[in-house]
């Protein structure tokens, strides 16, 4: 699933993140921000008038990102959240 | 011994500009890096064994592959390629002991640089807070730097890192075998160096940002806090701003009792002390609308107003990136328009800086006082709003939806359909470091004292010359002001403006208003005070009574409405050359601007005489 798929509060751990077109800077930049394979994340919020954006905490920092970047993150629900 | 030069870099957040100003104190320079919109903060002390440092402030980067034109800076001043900027000596890495996660990866990206670096653990107290162990010689040997314990807002903050200054210099790191993956370098780094005693999920953030990003509570907070602002703007400056008045007035009746009758009393008394004195007035609103803003910024709350307002703003095809040069734009559009740079998308930011002058800014508030007190009645509307206070809301929100307005069309009109993205990062809250607040109030009332002092008494001196010279010849009737050079071309100006219901002292008025806007009102005042031919030190002061008397309800709205869209501030039009290197969207700011201008008053105008 994708990372925009997951709701407020949910916690899941990063598979992947995908370039949308070759040499994406969106996608280079979510993978030097610390969105790489194996990390844990949790939506800490969404915002008002339909929940895009949505902030992220992903190690000891938070981002928010609107939907159509999430999308490029593929995710699945951890089993232990952190 | 030789001066040192030293580059202090790292992460945006890092506490990199609190250390700075704890090291350099007030002896900073900030200026441009050449050829380039990116700001150059440098400063320089003095370390205990007497060593002169120069300090330069890098742009905060994320990483040395650069994304924006502050991280090309960082990244080409590191590797010392940056054309007329020496080569640091040495770099010191300041990175934020409670997000090492992030900040670890740029500093290990250091090392490929051939360059000493220092690794500046900031906030190292805080991280203790959090319960965070940081075994520090394990930390140094495993970044292959030193590493050196700071806390930029402490008043010794910085003593570990001046003794490593004055000790032998740091090696050149080993760089990092081609290829190596700095995320699994990082990780293993924290797992071996940093344990944790608290959970993650009782910090303060958490608990804050449960409020602060919530769906409905968070655009709550947000309001109050905007409504505070603005209170604070109107209501609690007025006692400051009354008695600048006031003391102008008694300076301006003083010198006025030492000089003799003639054409120095009128320049000092009529130019130089009405024309400074009824700007000198606004400092008091200018600094607490900066003061607000500056803690907003520092205290970690700003990207978060803007992470609320992202949905709002994309109605108007802009990102909450936006919004903080907008706010700031309040203030002045001018270091609103500087604040754009950190928008990334190049279509975002043109289109922000093309709006940003029809946010009301400070300079904009002389005028709008001053009229809305001489013809706007003070009284109760609905049964708890004050008229006064209505019409002022109304002029704030007719530059907000013409705002939008404006951005539709110019989102419409251009061709790049390039993706709008937001991606920022919300910083940990801190409480606003007192010394930081008073260093950045201080740049700006010496910006606007400065000005005050050069451009606005020149130009005042310039109009009274104008408006003095030629004297009416002998028997001549009328006031001596309709002789004058500034008579002359306001009465040239006229037919231009006649339709608006403008008079000629309008059209005089608005000559220096093109220098800065709030310099109308004190040109008004030396218009009027010259042309009245009473005790000319009073009719500053009593702009406001007089003013009914010369013009009408229709034309006083009108030049409410030129106001809203004001298309003459040279200050405004200077930076977004410089920022955007564009002859071409300077005229079109400034030709739109005029145009929306003279359509409002026209209509403002023709529609108040006709009811």
């Amino acid at each position: 699933m994708r990372l925009s798929d997951l709701p407020r509060g949910a916690d899941a751990i990063i598979d992947s993140v995908n370039d949308t077109a070759s040499n994406d800077p969106v996608a280079r930049r979510l993978r030097e921000l610390g969105f790489v394979p194996g990390e844990p994340v949790r939506i800490i919020a969404t915002a008002p008038l339909g929940g895009d954006p949505m902030a992220v905490r992903i190690g000891f920092t938070r981002f928010a990102l609107r939907r159509t970047e999430a999308d490029r993150v593929t995710v699945h629900i951890a089993e232990n959240p952190a | 011994m030789t001066t040192l030069n030293i580059a202090l870099v790292g992460n945006p957040n890092c506490g990199k500009t609190a250390l700075f100003n704890l090291l350099t104190g007030s002896r900073q320079k900030v200026a441009n890096y050449a050829g380039a919109t990116v700001e150059r903060k440098e400063g320089w002390f003095t370390t205990p064994a007497g060593r002169g440092v120069r300090l330069l402030d890098l742009p905060g980067a994320y990483s040395l592959n650069a994304t924006s034109p502050d991280e090309a800076v960082t990244r080409d001043v590191c590797a010392g390629t940056y054309r007329g900027e020496a080569a640091p000596d040495l770099l010191v890495c300041v990175a934020d002991a409670t997000n090492l996660r992030l900040h670890l990866r740029f500093v290990l990206e250091m090392r490929a640089l051939g360059r000493p670096v220092v690794l500046a653990l900031n906030m190292i107290d805080a991280a203790t807070r959090n319960g965070m162990e940081i075994d520090l010689p394990r930390l140094q040997a495993e970044t292959g730097m030193p590493v050196i314990p700071t806390v930029g807002i402490k008043r010794d903050g910085a003593r570990a890192l001046l003794a490593q200054l004055d000790g032998t210099p740091p090696p050149v790191p080993t760089p990092l075998p081609p290829g190596t993956d700095l995320h699994a370098m990082v990780r293993q780094i924290l797992a071996d160096c940093v344990t944790h005693t608290t959970p993650l999920s009782d910090r303060v953030e958490e608990r804050l940002d449960r409020w602060v990003l919530h769906p409905v509570w968070g655009p709550v907070i947000l309001v109050v806090l905007l409504f505070l602002m603005f209170q604070a703007v109107f209501a609690w400056a007025q006692p400051l701003m009354d008695a600048i008045d006031a003391g102008m007035g008694l300076l301006g009746q003083q010198v006025g009792r030492l000089l003799p009758a003639g054409a120095l009393r009128s320049l000092i008394v009529d130019g130089v002390i009405a024309g400074a004195g009824s700007v000198v007035t606004f400092l008091p609103q200018i600094l607490i609308l900066f003061a607000w803003i500056l803690v907003l910024e520092e205290s970690g709350y700003l990207p978060r107003a803007a992470f609320l307002l992202d949905r709002l703003m994309s109605f108007a095809g802009l990102s909450g990136r936006s919004f903080i040069p907008l706010l700031s734009s309040f203030a002045c559009a001018v270091p609103g328009i500087m604040a754009t740079r950190t928008i990334q998308n190049p279509r975002d930011r043109l289109i922000t800086i093309l709006i940003a002058p029809l946010m009301t800014c400070s300079a904009r508030l002389p005028v709008y006082t001053l009229l809305i007190g001489a013809f706007v009645p003070h009284r109760t509307v609905l049964g708890f709003m004050n008229l006064q206070g209505l019409v002022l809301f109304g002029l704030y929100a007719a530059g907000i939806v013409s705002a939008v307005l404006v951005a539709l069309v110019l989102r419409w009109r251009n061709a790049d359909r390039r993706e709008a993205t937001l991606l920022m990062e919300l910083p940990a809250y801190r409480l606003p470091n007192p010394r930081d607040i008073a260093l950045g109030l201080w740049e700006r009332a010496r910006i606007f004292l400065v000005r005050v002092g050069t451009t606005i008494v020149s130009l005042t001196v310039l109009l009274w010359g104008l408006s003095s010279f030629p004297p009416p010849p002998a028997g001549a009737t009328g006031p001596a002001i309709d002789w004058s050079l500034a008579g002359r071309i306001g009465h040239l100006m006229l037919p231009l403006f006649a339709p608006l219901g403008f008079n000629w002292q309008i059209c005089v008025a608005l000559i220096p208003g093109l220098a800065a806007r709030e310099v109308a009102v004190g040109a008004l005042a030396t218009v009027y005070s010259l042309g009245s031919g009473t005790d000319t030190d009073q009719a500053a002061a009593q702009l406001g009574q007089m003013l009914p008397t010369h013009w009408s309800l229709a034309t006083a709205l009108s030049l409410l409405a030129w106001y809203v869209y004001a298309p003459q501030c040279v200050a405004t039009l200077a930076v977004i050359r410089r920022e955007t290197t564009s002859w071409r969207v300077v005229a079109v700011t400034a030709g739109y601007l005029f145009g929306l201008a003279y359509l409002a008053a026209f209509l403002t105008y023709h529609i108040v005489r006709a009811l």
